[in-house]
């Protein structure tokens, strides 16, 4: 697993002097810190697991029991919600859908941000500061002020209900945070690098493919991860973006009028929608942290 | 800083033109989809919020202009006016909490060798989206003692304050006992040495009645001794009241008192199986038998969390959930980047490790704080899913905020773009400030 760690370890001198006993008396000192976190891991797990063991009991017995039975009694466990699911819904579909929104909203922004990014870091143009101060003043520009406007637009448009709608809506959104994001990366770049590839006489296109892009990959990578959970979480944009084209958040928010009921679909199908960012959090950990630490606020 | 104009492309022409065309180039496509996208749609909603329901919409809204009367039923409307007090609790209780919660676990894992472990779970929540995190805590937050996990716990704790009775529904099968669940039940009837007595209960759910209960048993009188039975004073068919008959289950481990003529309690004694119990070293008469309250006391019945009282607390605390493992891992990395050469120092000249976090740490990552500070703030404005999806239909309108209203008055079935557009508006206001500072921050460092 990648680190969670943004910092290099402090070094801590140790006193070569120090006594066994002097060490046993530390460890004994720290271990109510070590039981009150350790019941705070506890703490902050149980809710998940809580979702995942709801979705394993069956609809009459969820009603019986309480999900955490199943560590008692585990032949209470089924997979055939998750059969149910996948066999008799729209869920799978959803989850397609899901992907593609998300793979498109996460490549367009970077691509275009990049691009972006790029000129505001190197090419010098009149005008540009007050530009990037534009762009960083969109950053905080709630989406609730594009939704009725746009929703017209895509009628107009033909967009309404489409991935592509979608998947526009959420580049505009993912646009100013990328663009700061890596203008300022960019501008990290050593200026020789650059300045010999133009003095070699290569174009700004191929500086931008061949140096700058490769270079860039470090906040890329982090971009990309922040982009792709935002858009695979997303669930406003859809609800007002798409009607049938829907993602699975709206797809279980439209079960959720009858909670309990049919808890055995909202259950498993929740779990399913969290299994691929959970994926790649858990795989690019390292890159999501360092994308919350260079972009603070958004 | 910026590459000098003598380094101009070498391929000649007028190269000051050559490169606004390459900016211009490399800008296009962020432009107009920030153009399309975010600014027309930005003004227009401004405008839009000086229209009434009905206006028409073009490429800019005309017709039925309305002047601020949108603005004057955003704060005058009931469930908007809810709506706003519901923000504003978000806004003064959630980022202080979860930039708190956050410096506590950062300072905590400092030096804990597992640090890797605990960061990662509690930061787990992050990935999740906040649809699926209000359906984990609509789980969590069930009323049912049974099925509501928080409610387990709760009452757990409580059962060890105040153990719940064995029999909490139960009634005296006849009015020879007289009393309430509420203050136990005595047998009206005096009973001398050497008496019995017979206890009789129904309303009983079988569920109650534990799995070692035997066939009740009327017990043979015992000279000094007072004895008794406690049974389900109830068969199949129904049976005679006051009567021990067959199939009728004597209720094991009852607690009986024995009262004195003046009313006090001189014995306690537990029932068997068969429902029997016996007062030994017992003489004289006058006494009566009765059953403890403690037998009926009540379960937990658990605390509506999802109630219009307590929703919004509720909700906010799964968001901390989701949201104190950024503010720790930020603050986290703030931290490392203090110098240890102070903390140690302090140390030395015998500060104590709380003035240390008082007096050096908190001040130090005071930049920090008000970074994750400032980030929740903007964040919490913005809050939607999860409040649509722990709070479950009946209590929708006690939780909704600001951002939930906009949609709700937009798309959720009223459909009034002016009044929507004035609440995005108002939305937008709220976190000019922010925007502001962003500014300020960006143009000091140029």
């Amino acid at each position: 697993m990648a680190t969670i760690e943004a910092e290099a370890a402090p070094i801590i001198v140790k006193d070569p002097s120090e006594r066994v006993s002097a060490k046993l008396v530390r460890a004994f000192a720290k271990t109510p810190l070590h039981l009150f976190l350790a019941f705070i891991a506890l703490l902050w797990l149980m809710p998940t697991l809580g979702l995942f063991l709801t979705s394993l009991l069956s609809p009459t017995d969820f009603t019986q029991f309480g999900w955490w039975k199943v560590i008692s009694k585990p032949h209470l466990a089924t997979w055939s919600n998750y059969a149910n699911v996948w066999n008799g819904t729209d869920i799978p579909t959803s989850l397609r859908i899901t992907a593609e929104i998300a793979i498109g909203g996460t490549a367009l922004p970077i691509i275009v941000a990049a691009l972006a990014g790029y000129a505001f870091a190197w090419v010098e143009f009149p005008g540009r500061d007050w530009l990037f101060v534009f762009v960083i003043a969109l950053l905080v520009v709630p989406l609730q002020m594009a939704l009725i406007p746009v929703f017209h637009l895509y009628n107009v448009a033909h967009l309404y209900d489409t991935i592509l709608g979608l998947i526009l809506f959420h580049t505009a959104f993912g646009l100013p945070f990328a663009i700061f994001l890596l203008r300022n990366f960019f501008i990290g770049i050593p200026k020789d690098i650059l300045e010999s590839a133009r003095i070699d006489g290569a174009s700004e296109i191929r500086i931008f493919l061949k140096l700058i892009l490769p270079l860039g990959l470090p906040a890329i990578a982090s971009l990309a991860i922040f982009q792709f959970l935002w858009t695979w979480n997303d669930l406003l944009v859809a609800l007002v973006m798409a009607r049938n084209t829907t993602p699975i958040t709206v797809d279980i928010f439209s079960q959720l009028r009858q909670f309990g009921s049919n808890i055995d679909i909202i259950a498993p199908a929740s779990f399913l929608s969290m299994i691929v960012p959970l994926g790649v959090f858990f795989a690019f950990q390292r890159y999501f942290v360092q994308g919350l630490l260079a972009g603070s606020v958004k | 800083m910026e590459p000098p104009v003598t380094a101009a492309p070498p391929s000649g022409g007028p190269g000051v033109l050559r490169r606004n065309a390459v900016a211009l180039g490399f800008l296009l496509p962020a432009a107009i989809i920030l153009s399309v996208m975010i600014v027309y749609p930005t003004i227009y909603t401004i405008i839009r919020s000086f229209y009434g329901k009905d206006a028409h919409e073009g490429f800019l809204p005309s017709g039925q202009f309305a002047g601020i009367d949108n603005y004057k039923s955003l704060f005058s409307t009931n469930i908007l006016v809810t709506a706003i007090k519901n923000s504003a609790i978000w806004i003064l209780v959630a980022p202080a909490l979860v930039t708190s919660i956050g410096l506590v676990f950062a300072v905590l894992t400092e030096r804990i060798r597992w640090a890797v472990a605990f960061k990662a779970i509690v930061f787990m929540p992050m990935a999740i989206s906040l649809f699926a995190t209000g359906v984990i805590w609509h789980l969590m937050y069930i009323k049912d003692p049974g099925q509501g996990a928080i409610n387990a716990g709760v009452g757990a704790i409580e059962s060890w304050w105040s153990p719940p009775g064995s029999l909490s529904n139960a009634a005296a099968s006849t009015s020879g006992l007289t009393g309430s669940p509420q203050t136990g039940y005595v047998l009206h009837k005096s009973i001398s040495s050497g008496g019995t007595a017979l206890l009789g209960l129904t309303a009983i759910p079988p569920t109650d009645v534990p799995s070692s209960a035997k066939q009740a048993v009327v017990p043979a009188p015992k000279s000094g001794a007072i004895t008794g039975v406690v049974w389900r004073d109830f068969k199949p068919g129904g049976g005679v009241p006051g009567k021990v008959e067959p199939q009728e289950l004597g209720l094991p481990a009852v607690k009986v008192s024995l009262f004195d003529s003046s009313g006090k309690s001189v014995q306690t004694a537990s029932t068997a199986d068969d429902g029997t119990f016996t007062f030994d070293n017992v003489s004289g008469s006058g006494y009566k038998v009765g059953i403890a309250k403690s037998t009926f006391a009540a379960p937990f019945q658990g605390i509506s969390w999802l109630g219009s009282k307590l929703i919004t607390p509720s909700i906010i605390l799964a968001y901390i959930w989701v949201w104190a493992g950024f503010a720790m891992v930020v603050i986290g990395a703030g931290l490392a980047a203090i110098s240890r050469e102070v903390l140690e120092a302090a140390r030395t000249d015998g500060a104590s490790e709380w003035q240390v976090f008082r007096r050096i740490t908190v001040p130090m990552l005071a930049p920090v704080l008000s970074v994750v500070f400032i980030t929740m703030l903007i964040n919490v404005l913005k809050v939607f899913d999860i409040v649509i999806s722990i709070a479950p239909g009946s209590t929708q309108s006690d939780a909704a905020v600001i951002a939930v209203q906009m949609w709700r008055q937009s798309f959720g079935g009223v459909n009034d773009f002016g009044l929507g557009s004035a609440i995005a508006v108002f939305l937008f206001i709220l976190v000019i400030p922010v925007l502001l500072l962003n500014v300020r921050r960006f143009r000091r460092e140029v």
